[in-house]
């Protein structure tokens, strides 16, 4: 089983350095690419059929051609690496941050040579500080190569990289929030269209990308997109980093094949339940993504197939609850999350999320009513995607409505007995 | 236009205004809080929220916000269906969680958007039970009121105050459901135009600190149409009375003039009018004292005064055209003289020259729509306030069209924003000090009047090699010219404003040999000079003579009596040259409505009224005849300067006297009289104006306690007073039916109850109100007239030896007279300086707030020194029209010395 992203790291946890990227065939797709036209390298990605590992699973190549090419495209143009990885219950961009930093910044150099962008940023989260120093060693040394810089490689082009630390907020990860954050305002989303495509930072074309998607960037440069696609069980090309957290025996990420199984994931490596707790359902990528149970469990970890399973694939990396933790108390903590990182713009977000957090420390304290969960419900409705202004409130929404679906039973025995069972012992 | 079809209804919508405009311009109800119509749309609220359908087929539809959906063909809308109206009243009831439901106690209420757009969405009982969020409130200075636990976080004060007002020291803190709009601390919100937050905020959180001073419901105040009187550019307002006092003043919505918004000066100096100075009896001097006597002997007195022969009259900028007339008649047109400084007048007299030979004045909106612009000499912020807001928009049309070639809608306000950053279109301020414009300017340059005159020239010339060459321009301000002229040249729709700020005829010619230039080359160039005075322009066209020589006169014992109309003399001459005219008279007559210098000596003081309670017709600088209204009856014997004066031509006897009756036969005399001021008869209906044969009412028809307001004084229900002078009552009673936008005396519809109700009165939103905008241009040079250069290029400046060139140096809040008057304008008003450069002020050994003698001819006083790094070597600046010096003429060299 290949697994391109993550082979190069290595086991004690050190990064690996430029020499020894190098040594192991790294920036030899970046040379490549150095011969390719910006077309030709948005054709191979688009035929490699990858797709955005933030979380929304946009086709990646599709979204570089959007960008405007050529001598009368606005300049500079941007390149950003999101990695502001801050949804609960996601690590996987840190793996390979701190783990293989260069394969960030070789993916960057070939996506900003697709895009014709001569300026980037790697706008990673304030709390990631041993990934911002590796990041920072790495931009040095690739510098120093001249693989940064003025005439990249001998090719002519320039890109100049750079690293900013978030100040943290959830709302930095989404796209235009991030813009906005990285040009110094308040991190608020802004209307698409127009698209950071074609007017993104500081009003430029710009392509934002999760850290993972461009680390992918590479091989498939160097490989190809046939072989890309043929790592994946599925449609969707490549591999995935996974990961799980909760009471399973061995928490942890993995680089295994697009489209590997639920079932597989959880128990394979992820150990099983630990022993006395009981699998009850999975937030199958971070903490706004719908509730998946039991019966999920043979789908296939893809965009398309967790899609028709009623979630989404997310980021990939679950969050398992189980049957010793109460799942009203583990959705009021996200809500509480939610609702805290509502930047404030829109009213479904920043009122809907907050009463719902409301709501659901009052029947986890025991205060609810059965007309809570008709108005939970509604706050889901009010906060559907397109009646808000930006996805954060559509995502805080997934985990409640379908916790309201499938742990119903359990927020109503919290108002019938006024107390919550896991808190006050069963 | 475009078709489009809203709950299976067809309309025909402008394409490119989005589709809450549409829905609203057509009389359509559709609630909306962060949406502006001069601000655009962020699709923050969500309230708008609509449902648009792929097809005929498609029953299920998608929810949209209307403000972020462009116009297409043929699209499918609904606002009534069921779905979307229960999301429309889940937005509010999220919006409504934690406001404290203070409407009784609160300043908005009765006049509230949110009230408005609550009942509109149908939102009753709070369902919310957990703890509201809570603020404390921050002061702000003497103008605004601060509420945040009234916020309902739809962001529109910092996207006026910050993003449209330029303003730096107020923004939102803090996230979530905690969004807090205020400043880092306590203190005087510093931009110029903050008091439009009052009418922006759709709630309570911004309200007018002085209307809360003497508190009245919107529903309980008698209003009328009237024009701001605190600048020449003649800003539509709306002014609010009760109980005899004025109780606030808001916006008036011109397309052409103010749009949406006015100055803080404006909104906020109408105070003057409730002064204790008031003078509200007529008076004469009996034993060195001034006294109150009957009307009809003060009539008897002047009267006998005039009978006797030799009077002058001494006209006002800040005077109607009516009134002025009135004085003109009563002494002879050869005895009208301007009540303003003769350099003013020189000044005043080239203005209306120029523009007569065009370029027309430019409105506002021709500015604002302005792809470059230069502002030569003038310090717009402090002369013209409101101007500088357009200034600011101005800026930012190079990226409006840049936004929509790329598809961007012009009114998707954000992505406009984003997309220009801070790069803004061409602005060039030439001034002798900082100007507030500066911080979106592409150039500036400091320099002494003529100076800037040369720079003008110098961009003329290279628009135009047939302009007069400017000879020993310095290199650096040869290459400035030259791309100062390069980006006129290179706009669209170029602008050239300058004024009376620095006092220079040159520089008023430069600017306008420049917009010569422009026009020369096919430019439609918007030319725009600021004035001072509300009739500023008005009293230059009535070509009175200038006051010099009305000193003249009373030397040669040609002047035994001398009536001054509504002016202190003391703010236009020195003190010894106003002494000298009143000491030559026998008799001095004043009229006005405060007490002043000018009224102190006074033989006969009569009683006249302030904006508020009279009627007339003024001239804006844009040359626009606009009439403004009484909003109460003048109480005791206090009456219009026009009426007092009728009343002695009648009392003599005279043709005119007996033949004016009220207003309209005021205009019509003007208008016979002055062929340029013919049109004034149609800047607003005449008094004998009905609709369906009744009067307009100043009273809304909520207005309450009219039959017991006064029940403490008599328990009968007075009647209603007339109104002989316009087609306004003093009642409740008229025609629901709305009146011709320049007797429009409120804003206010069905379930639309405060100011956002104008939406309902315009042809489209944000265009014209129906029937036209109120006033009449007066100033419209023939088509294709070439007008020549004014060749007067002057000499270089160049600095003197122990004297300065004393430039005035014009404040928003204090340098204007009335305005001055009222409390809350005079807590910001400057105290009286001297400035100088530093390295001026280091050659004289003097620091900062050292005590300085300033030595003119005129007059001399002690002033602290304030250092102004920006202003020239030789130039020195004094506040106009406050502090000691406030009567001479600037600029004029004078002395500088520190005091030992």
């Amino acid at each position: 089983m290949e697994t391109p992203l993550t082979a190069k790291i290595r086991p004690d946890g050190e990064m690996i350095d430029l020499a020894a990227y190098e040594r192991a065939g790294g920036y030899q797709a970046a040379r490549k690419a150095m011969q390719m036209a910006p077309q030709e390298i948005i054709e191979e990605v688009k035929k490699s059929n990858l797709r955005g590992r933030g979380g929304a699973g946009f086709p990646t190549g599709q979204k570089w051609s959007f960008v405007p090419l050529g001598a009368d495209a606005p300049r500079p143009k941007y390149l950003v690496a999101n990695g502001d990885e801050m949804e609960p219950g996601t690590f996987k961009d840190r793996v390979l941050l701190e783990g293989d930093p260069h394969e960030v910044i070789e993916g960057m150099i070939i996506a900003a040579r697709a895009i014709e962008a001569e300026r980037g940023y790697i706008f990673l989260r304030g709390e990631y500080t041993d990934a911002g120093q590796r990041i920072g060693r790495a931009l040095h040394e690739a510098k120093e190569k001249g693989y940064l810089g003025k005439n990249i490689f001998g090719s002519g082009t320039d890109f100049d990289l750079r690293l900013h630390m978030s100040g943290g907020r959830y709302m930095c990860g989404e796209e235009t929030g991030l813009l906005n954050a990285l040009e110094g305002k308040r991190a608020n989303p802004r209307a698409k269209p127009p698209f950071p495509q074609v007017s993104g930072l500081f009003g430029k074309p710009t392509i934002v990308q999760n850290i993972e998607t461009l680390c992918n960037v590479p091989h498939i440069i160097e490989k190809g997109a046939e072989w890309f696609q043929k790592l994946s069980l599925t449609g969707d090309g490549g591999t995935k980093l996974y990961g799980a957290s909760g009471k399973v025996k061995k928490p942890g990420c993995w680089e295994l094949p697009m489209g590997t199984p639920l079932r597989e994931l959880l128990e394979k490596y992820a150990g099983g339940m630990q022993d006395g707790v009981q699998f009850r359902g999975l937030l199958p990528g971070g903490a706004s993504t719908d509730f998946l149970t039991t019966e999920h469990l043979d789908v296939p970890m893809d965009f398309t197939s967790v899609a028709k399973a009623g979630s989404r694939l997310g980021t990939g990396t679950m969050i398992i609850l189980d049957d010793k933790t109460c799942p009203v108390g583990m959705v009021h903590n996200l809500e509480h999350f939610f609702a805290q990182e509502s930047c404030g713009w829109c009213t479904p977000c920043w009122s809907g999320l907050h009463w719902a957090e409301e709501i659901l420390w009052a029947i986890e304290t025991g205060r609810g009513t059965p007309a809570d969960l008709e108005r939970l419900e509604y706050i889901c409705k009010m906060t559907a995607p397109g009646n808000t202004f930006c996805a954060l409130a559509p995502g805080a929404a997934e985990p409640l409505q379908s916790a309201l679906k499938y742990f119903r039973e359990d927020f109503e025995r919290h108002i019938r007995e006024k107390r919550c069972p896991w808190r006050d012992g069963q | 236009m475009s078709k489009i079809f809203v709950d299976k209804k067809a309309y025909e919508v402008n394409p490119k205004q989005n589709l809450l405009e549409a829905c609203l311009g057509h009389g359509l109800d559709l609630p909306y809080f962060c949406w502006h119509p001069a601000m655009g749309s962020v699709g923050a609220c969500r309230q708008c929220a609509v449902k648009v359908y792929r097809d005929e087929n498609d029953t299920r539809g998608r929810i949209v916000m209307a403000c972020m959906t462009p116009i297409t063909e043929n699209m499918l809308v609904s606002i009534q269906d069921p779905e979307v109206k229960d999301f429309r009243a889940g937005i509010i009831e999220g919006l409504m969680m934690s406001h404290p439901h203070d409407c009784p106690v609160c300043d908005e209420g009765g006049e509230c958007h949110l009230q408005d757009m609550t009942v509109m969405s149908g939102h009753n009982y709070r369902r919310y039970e957990f703890r509201k969020r809570t603020f404390r409130n921050q002061y702000l200075g003497p103008l605004l009121n601060h509420e945040m636990n009234r916020c309902i976080q739809c962001y529109r004060c910092t996207r006026f105050y910050n993003e449209y007002a330029g303003g730096k020291d107020f923004g939102p803190q803090v996230l979530r459901n905690l969004v807090y709009f205020g400043r880092a601390e306590d203190g005087v919100l510093e931009n110029e135009f903050s008091g439009n937050l009052v009418e922006v905020c759709p709630t309570g959180v911004f309200t007018d600190k002085t209307l809360k001073q003497h508190y009245t419901r919107k529903w309980d105040l008698q209003m009328a149409p009237t024009v701001c009187a605190h600048c020449a550019l003649g800003c539509n307002t709306t002014a609010g009375e009760r109980y005899g006092t004025l109780r606030r003043i808001v916006n008036r919505y011109n397309s052409q003039v103010n749009g949406y918004f006015l100055c803080d000066r404006g909104r906020f100096g109408y105070e003057h009018v409730n002064s204790a100075r008031r003078i509200r009896s007529a008076r004469a001097r009996r034993d060195g004292q001034l006294a109150d006597i009957p009307k009809a002997e003060a009539l008897d007195r002047f009267s006998s005064f005039a009978a006797a022969g030799k009077m002058i009259g001494i006209g006002s900028p800040r005077s109607s055209l009516e009134a002025n007339f009135a004085l003109r008649a009563l002494v002879g047109p050869e005895n009208f003289y301007a009540g303003i400084s003769d350099a003013a007048h020189r000044l005043l007299g080239e203005m209306l020259a120029i523009l007569r030979q065009g370029p027309a004045p430019a409105s506002l909106l021709q500015i604002e729509h302005a792809d470059a612009a230069l502002v030569l000499g003038e310090d717009v912020t402090n002369v013209a306030p409101r101007m500088a807001l357009t200034l600011r928009q101005t800026v930012r049309q190079v990226w409006l069209d840049k936004a929509e070639k790329m598809r961007i809608p012009r009114w998707q306000d954000h992505a406009v924003r984003e997309l220009a950053q801070k790069d803004h279109g061409p602005l060039f301020v030439a001034s002798p000090y900082a100007t507030r414009l500066d911080d979106v300017a592409t150039e500036t340059h400091r320099a002494a009047p003529d100076d800037i005159a040369r720079l003008g020239f110098a961009v003329a010339h290279i628009l135009d090699s047939a302009s007069p060459e400017v000879p020993g321009l310095p290199e650096p301000v040869r290459a400035q010219a030259e791309r100062i002229a390069k980006a006129l040249q290179e706009a669209a729709r170029p602008a050239v404003v300058s004024g009376v700020s620095t006092g220079s005829v040159a520089v008023v010619r430069a600017a306008a040999d420049v917009a010569r230039a422009l026009a020369k080359a096919g430019k439609p160039v918007a030319f725009a000079l600021a004035m001072e005075e509300m009739n500023s322009l008005g009293l230059a066209m009535m070509e009175p003579k200038p006051l010099g020589e009305a000193l003249e006169a009373a030397r040669r014992g040609d002047a035994q009596t001398v009536v001054v109309l509504e002016n202190d003399l003391y703010r236009r001459a020195p003190a010894e040259t106003v002494d000298a005219l009143i000491g030559a008279a026998a008799h001095v007559v004043v009229l006005d409505s405060l007490e002043g210098r000018t009224t102190e000596k006074a033989e006969l003081l009569l009683p006249s009224t302030p904006f508020a309670e009279a009627d007339g017709t003024v001239v804006s600088s844009e040359g626009r005849a606009q009439r403004f209204f009484r909003v109460y009856p003048p109480p005791g014997d206090i009456q219009d300067a026009w009426r007092w004066l009728a009343d002695v031509l009648g009392l003599l006897t005279r043709p005119e006297g007996l033949s004016w009756k009220n207003l309209d036969d005021l205009v019509e005399a003007v208008a016979r009289t002055f062929p340029a001021l013919e049109r004034i008869r149609d800047a607003a209906p005449r008094a004998s104006f009905r609709i369906a044969g009744a009067k307009i009412p100043r009273q809304p028809h909520r207005y309450s306690g009219r039959t017991s307001m006064l029940a403490n004084i008599a328990v009968s229900e007075p009647k209603p007073p007339e109104d002989p002078d316009s087609a306004l009552s003093f009642t409740m009673e008229g025609a629901p039916v709305e009146p011709p936008a320049a007797l429009q005396p409120f804003f206010w519809t069905g379930g639309w109850n405060s100011i956002q109700s104008v939406n309902k009165f315009q042809e489209e939103i944000a265009g014209p109100l129906r029937g036209g905008d109120a006033g009449v241009r007066l100033i419209e040079p023939a088509a294709g007239s070439a007008p020549g250069y004014l060749n007067t290029v002057p000499a270089a400046f160049t600095p003197r030896s122990a004297e300065w060139l004393v430039v005035a140096r014009h404040h928003i809040f204090g340098s204007e007279e009335l305005s001055a008057n009222a409390p809350a304008i005079a807590e910001l008003s400057p105290k009286p300086y001297v400035a100088l450069g530093a390295e001026d002020a280091a050659s004289l050994g003097a620091a900062e707030g050292a005590a300085v003698e300033v030595k003119l001819e005129g007059g001399s006083a002690r002033l602290p020194l304030r250092i102004e790094s920006g202003l020239p070597r030789g130039v020195a600046a004094l506040p106009a029209g406050l502090g000691p010096l406030d009567g001479i003429t600037l600029p004029i060299w004078g002395r500088i010395e520190l005091t030992r």
